[in-house]
């Protein structure tokens, strides 16, 4: 009987390098309320944001997403032809198909690296690090790059208040490549559909379709007068985010806290031993609030990069570990927590050694 | 199963930890928003808090009819029989 031959297996991986873009529009909670009835106090005592960053509209997700790739190769000592795999997750590329990373992997000379995009939204980068470390160890792939690129900006209503005015844009990105010494703990995964609609889009893109051939649009009860039952009259035809904010913060808090300490206890190691916390920037809040279940003593350093960078999906856990780097270099090779959530609703968890 | 003076006491405990609002301030006729300024993010922790303590179930779509503190004790009180 003919044997097939098997990939030669690494026995561990790690992140060898991460790299960031933050765009340059500043949006200030005083912005934020020229669109909706609020004030900065209250913006900042239920979020913590201060600030968000939003891209021009000049800056793609794309450009965005390659200057992390950039970065993040610079930092790993490798360049793009060295990359067997690219894995990027977004929401917000304007394309259905082709993918971001197969136009990426062309950008930055990694042609013909396997390159596909993952719909995770918020858990996508830590999507990306399980499958990273997976192909890595098995042998089907050498170096991955793994990046978290999102212009949300793009799929608001500055004029709702359920998630909007939380939101920024940017891209992270890390390269992970194989290791003798174990970089990546066990990831904790999975999904809730029955609370798909949590975070959702207004309405299906099928709809503009629909109405462009004469039809009538979905009802959405997120484009409905809550009065009147009938459409308002400022509702887009364009689909943006919502999201049901008591429903996500309870399951993110608590939910999310046990999978982050299910990550924590399959790596083998207790809270003490950690040095860093990055859990998803969604709201300040949520992070205090699995902090304190997960009883993270006060030598483990989290990330806060909410404050001034808002709620950046895929990218804001790359982006606030990056942050961590620069500002507390000591916490290379040391191990982190990082926990993404949302849209799916959809969690991953992982304990990486810092680059 | 806690009486509902119980339930009370042991609300006021759970806002005080959330809140800093002295426990005497949580009285059956106050409204947690309008009379104890409790926000609704403020609003699940307590949820929550009062699941553990009195082992019951609070659905998310029943939060929001928990407008008053009597509100939240009877909830609590029927929940538990």
């Amino acid at each position: 009987m003919a044997t097939i031959k098997q990939n030669t297996p690494n026995a561990h991986s790690k992140i060898l390098g991460m790299g960031a873009y933050r765009p340059s529009v500043t949006v200030t909670n005083d912005d934020v309320c020229k669109w909706i009835e609020s004030s900065d106090e209250w913006i900042v005592k239920r979020t913590g944001i201060h600030t968000r960053k939003r891209a021009p509209k000049e800056v793609s997700v794309l450009e965005m997403a390659e200057h992390a790739a950039r970065e993040a190769l610079e930092n790993a000592g490798l360049t793009g032809e060295q990359l067997s795999t690219i894995i990027v997750s977004t929401v917000t590329f304007p394309y259905m198909t082709p993918s971001l990373a197969a136009k990426l992997a062309d950008r930055i000379g990694a042609t013909p690296a396997a390159a596909y995009d993952v719909s995770a939204a918020c858990a996508g980068y830590c999507y990306g690090i399980a499958q990273a470390d997976a192909l890595v160890r098995s042998g089907a792939a050498t170096n991955v790059l793994v990046i978290g690129a999102e212009k949300l900006s793009d799929v608001i209503d500055n004029g709702e208040r359920s998630i909007s005015f939380l939101l920024g844009d940017g891209a992270g990105a890390a390269v992970i490549g194989p290791s003798d010494e174990p970089g990546i703990g066990p990831s904790v995964w999975g999904s809730d559909g029955s609370k798909w609609d949590a975070i959702r889009m207004t309405h299906p893109l099928t709809d503009i379709l629909t109405v462009e051939q004469g039809g009538e649009r979905t009802f959405s009860k997120d484009l409905t007068d809550p009065e009147t039952g009938e459409m308002r009259p400022d509702a887009t035809l364009w689909p943006t985010l919502r999201q049901d904010g008591q429903t996500v913060f309870r399951w993110a808090s608590w939910e999310g806290a046990r999978v982050a300490q299910e990550a924590l206890d399959a790596a083998g190691l207790a809270p003490e031993e950690l040095a860093a916390f990055v859990p998803h920037q969604a709201n300040m809040r949520i992070i205090d609030q699995m902090a304190k279940v997960l009883k993270l003593p006060e030598s483990v350093i989290i990330a806060r990069d909410i404050a001034d960078a808002g709620n950046t999906s895929a990218a804001s856990i790359p982006l606030a570990t990056h942050r961590l780097l620069a500002e507390h270099p000591e916490l290379s090779g040391k191990p982190s927590l990082q926990i993404g959530f949302g849209a799916g609703l959809v969690y991953g968890a992982q304990v990486v050694l810092l680059p | 199963m806690a009486s509902k003076d119980e339930i009370l006491a042991g609300l006021a405990e759970i806002v005080n930890e959330e809140t800093g609002l002295e426990t005497e301030a949580v009285q059956l006729d106050k409204s947690f928003t309008d009379d104890l300024d409790i926000d609704s993010i403020s609003m699940m922790t307590i949820v929550v808090n009062a699941e553990e303590k009195f082992d019951v179930t609070i659905p998310d779509e029943e939060v929001k009819n928990l407008k008053t503190v009597e509100d939240a004790v009877n909830f609590i009180d029927n929940a538990q029989a």
